[in-house]
């Protein structure tokens, strides 16, 4: 082949250079295309809903009059749930995690799990609803409470949490689990002393993306019987009397956010359609807020840890 | 070959050319030392591939033994056979023997946690813990359950001593061990590693990373550490094997080509590859 000329090979530079620009604009676009529909969303929420975000708004029950309809259970059914999801994923989700990467033989079996792992987070919320009403419904007779549907979601998120939990360990260095184990650290000593503080940061982010996640679920706790109206609270947590505390409330039935939300917006009346905005603005804004504390979070651990 | 034999060597062997400055390097004399490491015919596998083939040699009690060779020799499998810290490598196997005191402690009776504490390491990168500088000295100490302060407090002082890093870092013990300099940084490592009271310590390349000052430091503390501890370091830089160590074992594509006292290997070495890559012929 001919040398090329000085000359062709500065048109080609050029050309490069303006496909170069032409991705810059396209690339801006896109971008935009995301935030424009979460900022329209919100500001189609806000104008719709903000009127209704009065204080009695968070401390009624629904009602059958759109005005003074409140999302009290609502918000607390969500935040139990919540409270359930948390505590049965994060442990199992990070013993998972921790399992996988740090003890678990590398072979054709564990391979297996990993991508069944992979397969589950794209299993639709639906299907878990469905196993949950036939497992923790009928099979052990949990019922259509806050635990069951505390458990549904805590399956769902699952995988989430695992993934989340796998990636963050992997990323502390070989050195840091070289050196505790050259000091004589066992297994589980290098895994609790250095490599789970070291990548809490991770595992946090993780968590609080799947729980996030779940807070605006719908579909799989209608299928397991979620209350769409509900006029009254969960058995109180706390007592005045010996021993203080009760899981009545684990067994109780329960509404949550979002089903209070498509509950409202299926009603004819367009006053409902308001507090169905509101309600959906109370979901977003918590849903950003936990989104911020994951960040945070990230952004602190990191901060403090050098290598 | 053992020690007493390469005693027994070097008062027959005549330096035949000089490959570097040799006024350092003095021959041994009086007692032989005890052998406190034998490796008895060791071959190492990761996979498929041969690493170490037919391994033997012996390594003295209190003094240093340096590892030389060109990259991917088995120098450093070999060392990390030492404390097995190669079990940590999937897909790797070991035969033969490695003994220390006489235990062969690749035996499924020999804990390798004891083995670990008795065999203490430092890697070619520094790696403290994102921690403070006290807390990663007494970590070997607070795993064994020892949490008393005051015997910690010695135990920091002692090693830090040790590491000759006392008067640099003692006002900022509770700093973070990553905003020291690399040099003290690795000088942690050591204190960290001496605070648990091994009776080997195993250097993998310790000052590769580091500036000349820094290495000067390292090799002055190896010096004084082998009164008390028995040393082996695997290097590149011949000029600190020669510097540092008492024996040296030239390893060559998995095999250990020659083994002998320092002054003798650098000045006489009985094989032609050894000549050739300690005079830079290649490597």
């Amino acid at each position: 082949m001919q040398k090329p000329s000085q000359s062709d090979i500065e048109t080609k530079v050029a050309g490069n250079k303006n496909r170069d620009k032409l991705f810059g604009v396209v690339g801006l676009l896109s971008t935009f295309v995301g935030m424009l529909t979460l900022a329209a969303l919100l500001a189609d929420l806000a104008t719709n809903g903000l009127a209704r975000l009065q204080p009695h708004f968070f401390t009624s029950f629904p009602s059958r009059f759109p005005a003074q309809a409140g999302i009290l259970s609502a918000w607390v059914g969500t935040t139990l749930v919540m409270i359930v999801t948390a505590l049965t994923a994060v442990p199992i989700g990070v013993g998972a995690g921790v399992y996988l990467e740090e003890y678990a033989p590398k072979n054709w079996f564990t391979a297996i799990i990993e991508i069944n792992i992979a397969n589950l987070a794209g299993v639709p919320s639906i299907v878990y609803g469905l196993m949950a009403l036939g497992l923790f419904v009928y099979q052990f007779r949990f019922g259509q409470s806050i635990l069951s549907a505390g458990l549904t979601l805590a399956l769902l998120i699952l995988p989430i949490v695992i993934v989340s939990t796998r990636e963050s360990i992997r990323a502390v260095p070989g050195s840091m689990r070289e050196a505790a184990y050259a000091l004589g650290a066992t297994k589980w000593q290098t895994t609790s002393d250095h490599v789970l503080p070291y990548s809490m940061g991770g595992i946090l982010t993780g968590v609080i993306i799947g729980l996030s996640r779940a807070i605006g679920e719908t579909a799989p706790l209608i299928t397991i019987g979620a209350l769409t109206f509900i006029a009254f609270l969960p058995d109180a947590p706390i007592k005045a009397e010996f021993p203080f505390v009760s899981f009545e409330w684990l067994w109780s039935p329960f509404s949550v956010m979002p089903i209070q939300m498509f509950n409202w917006v299926s009603r004819p009346q367009a006053e409902f359609h308001l507090n169905a905005a509101a309600t959906g603005l109370v979901l977003m804004v918590m849903t950003l807020l936990m989104n911020g504390i994951a960040i945070y979070f990230r952004y602190r651990f990191r901060k403090r840890i050098k290598w | 070959m053992s020690v007493p034999e390469m005693q027994r060597e070097i008062s027959v062997s005549q330096p035949a050319m000089k490959p570097m400055d040799t006024s350092k390097l003095k021959l041994q004399t009086g007692e032989p030392p005890r052998s406190i490491f034998a490796v008895e015919g060791v071959d190492f596998y990761y996979g498929e591939k041969r690493a170490l083939k037919s391994i033997k040699l012996e390594i003295a009690e209190k003094k240093a033994t340096a590892f030389i060779g060109p990259s991917g020799c088995g120098k450093t499998t070999l060392l990390r056979c030492l404390n097995r810290m190669n079990d940590l490598v999937l897909d790797t196997r070991v035969e033969g023997e490695i003994k220390l005191d006489g235990k062969n402690i690749y035996d499924p009776s020999m804990d390798v946690i004891n083995l670990r504490r008795r065999v203490g390491m430092i890697f070619q990168k520094w790696n403290p813990f994102p921690k403070s500088i006290y807390e990663n000295i007494v970590y070997g100490l607070r795993i064994v359950g020892i949490n008393n302060r005051r015997y910690l407090d010695e135990v920091v002082e002692k090693s830090l001593r040790r590491a000759a890093l006392w008067d640099e870092v003692k006002d900022n013990l509770h700093k973070s061990a990553s905003d020291m300099s690399g040099g003290q940084q690795q000088r942690i490592c050591i204190a960290r590693a001496l605070a648990v009271e091994p009776e080997v310590l195993l250097m993998d390349e310790p000052c590769s990373a580091l500036d000349p000052i820094s290495t000067a430091k390292i090799e002055e503390l190896i010096h004084e550490l082998k009164e008390t501890f028995t040393i082996v370091i695997v290097t590149h830089n011949m000029q600190q094997a020669a510097r540092v160590s008492d024996y040296t074992a030239f390893f060559y594509l998995g095999e250990l080509v020659e083994f002998g006292e320092t002054g003798k290997l650098f000045t006489a070495p009985d094989k032609r590859q050894t000549e050739d890559y300690i005079t830079g012929r290649f490597g």
